[in-house]
């Protein structure tokens, strides 16, 4: 039996669909009405991710070994990408690498 | 392992479980995601480094493209509902309806990237080139056409994807199961623009 045929009912598909939608809705009224923010902007857009990927890609019905072998290494090569801010921040402000 | 299962199948004895539990196309699909997910990731943090590293970067959304990013938001969600009805239908052994909804899908998509053109088309017509703008980071066009150029490109195969194989499905030749790995795919491409919106567009948006 596949992850699709294991759920029951459309029921909590619409729900997440929703939530969705509503979400994004949410995120273009927030940048509308404070200004962009980077993080709580994020946090959102994970937030429907995860929700996309539990309930529409059926990730959740899968066995927990199949998320532990793809996500957190995902995660961690994103995560790791992060090292480029220091030569950013230092382009930013024209400094030179050698002290 | 019985004698008789091994009669059957003399390999039978050798083959290793799925780790898994899922067939091994579905798992190829999903290490496919994550690989790609990588390639949009490097994309999103190269644009986040120049961005980041330009004090003239230039902010020229105005509300009606922001809008307009919200209604292809709208558009590609709604296509991954789609894309489930169509395997639900599937399920229930109801082809003519679950090619349909494929085929729905589809036309979603092609809604999705006429509006994305249309995008496309007013930034070119402002002056935004791909290493040229009027406003100021000439990196801006770069990063923009390269960011939503390559999710339009995810979008445009997942079409050609999904009526193909929604043709070969209605001819009986593909399963539920064909539909469902296609369909992972479709809903990565929307789990994506889900990060492109915010960091895109809404960062970019005219103050």
């Amino acid at each position: 039996m596949n992850a699709a045929e294991k759920s029951n009912g459309m029921a909590p598909t619409y729900i997440v669909y929703v939530v969705i939608l509503a979400m994004a809705f949410f995120q273009v009224l927030f940048a509308i009405l404070a200004g962009p923010r980077l993080v709580p902007m994020l946090i959102l857009a994970f937030v429907q991710a995860s929700l996309a990927v539990n309930y529409f890609m059926h990730l959740k019905q899968e066995r927990p070994s199949l998320f532990l072998a793809l996500i957190p290494y995902t995660l961690f090569v994103l995560f790791m990408m992060n090292m480029i801010w220091s030569d950013s921040f230092r382009l930013l402000h024209m400094r030179s690498l050698a002290k | 392992m019985s004698q008789a299962n091994l009669a059957v199948d003399p390999h039978l004895g050798t083959m290793e479980t799925k780790p898994f539990a899922i067939p091994s196309s579905k798992l190829v699909m999903w290490l496919f995601i994550i690989s790609d997910a990588v390639t949009f990731g490097a994309l999103l943090f190269a644009y986040g480094y120049l961005r980041n590293a330009s004090p003239d970067w230039p902010t020229p959304f105005e509300s009606a493209s922001i809008w307009n990013s919200l209604l292809m938001t709208f558009i590609l969600v709604t296509s991954s509902l789609t894309v489930l009805i169509a395997l639900k239908a599937e399920q229930e052994d109801d082809r003519a309806r679950a090619f349909r909804w494929v085929i729905v899908t589809a036309a979603l998509g092609v809604l999705f990237t006429a509006l994305h053109l249309r995008e496309w088309m007013d930034l070119i017509g402002k002056g935004v080139r791909t290493f040229q703008n009027p406003w100021g980071s000439p990196m801006f066009g770069a990063t923009f056409f390269a960011i939503t150029g390559l999710h339009m490109a995810h979008v445009v195969g997942g079409v050609v994807a999904l009526i193909a194989t929604g043709l070969i499905y209605k001819a009986g030749r593909y399963s539920a199961k064909h539909i469902e790995i296609l369909a992972l795919y479709w809903h990565f491409v929307d789990l994506v623009w889900m990060f492109v919106v915010p960091l895109v567009y809404l960062m970019n948006m005219k103050r």
